[in-house]
């Protein structure tokens, strides 16, 4: 289990090689790797061209708010590795934000607990994005689709 | 107790921290919000009934009825956006 909240960019390879090497239980890997879009799509429709996002956090809770996150996915799931790499700072179209690996004995286990803790970062760990357009500075709103998909995994 | 504000908020209040020290009968967080409504133009509108931010405590995300007995560090900050 590792979590990592950095400035710099990640070589998904590398990130996956050291996720699994010396661990042989593992079956499957599920990977998501998050990117920046050129365009701001909302609601099906695009919107704003940007030239960069600021990905602002707050520094000790967001850890602790992506470390709760992954052991949650460790209670419901029997995974053998995880990683959540969270990049911050200023991002060009086509950059790397996020990298997620889960690694379970079986690939269903691992597609479900990554799909999982995309859903739950994106709601539940303090990253505010601030999109640098043609027009001008402006900050992402929270998205509904966003909260649907996060509350499909809340327990009933 | 410090108090951190974030992305938007932080703009509008205009500053990222603050050094405050509420009455005594300031105890959750919710008369925090009331109480530094008062204190400028900024925190007025940045802490607006009805804008849409959430809280922490000690770097744990609380309900605005959370007590504040004990708080090093309290955060206002708009719903989330990562990912």
């Amino acid at each position: 289990m590792a979590v990592r909240v950095q400035e710099s960019d990640f070589d998904v390879g590398a990130e996956l090689e050291r996720l699994t090497t010396g661990n042989k239980r593992i079956g499957g890997l599920a990977v998501f790797v998050g990117l920046v879009r050129e365009m701001h799509v909302r609601e099906g429709y695009h919107r704003d061209r940007i030239d960069a996002l600021t990905l602002e956090h707050y520094p000790g809770m967001t850890e602790a708010a992506l470390e709760e996150i992954e052991a949650e996915a460790h209670r419901r799931w029997p995974l053998e590795a995880s990683l959540i790499v969270h990049r911050h700072g200023r991002l060009e179209p086509g950059e790397r934000i996020v990298l997620v690996a889960v690694g379970s004995p079986h690939r269903e286990a691992a597609f479900e607990a990554c799909e999982f803790l995309v859903d739950w970062l994106k709601t539940k760990a303090p990253f505010w994005k601030l999109e640098d357009t043609p027009k001008g500075e402006k900050w992402v709103g929270a998205h509904a689709g966003d909260d649907q998909a996060a509350a499909r995994w809340e327990k009933k | 107790m410090k108090v951190r504000y974030f992305a938007w908020m932080k703009r509008t209040v205009g500053v990222a921290e603050e050094d405050v020290t509420p009455p005594a009968e300031v105890t959750t967080v919710g008369e925090l919000v009331a109480w530094l409504r008062g204190k400028s133009g900024g925190h007025a509108e940045a802490l607006a009934e009805g804008a849409a931010f959430g809280a922490a405590v000690d770097k744990r995300t609380v309900p605005f009825d959370a007590k504040l007995a004990g708080a090093h560090e309290v955060a206002f900050f708009p719903p989330f956006t990562g990912g």
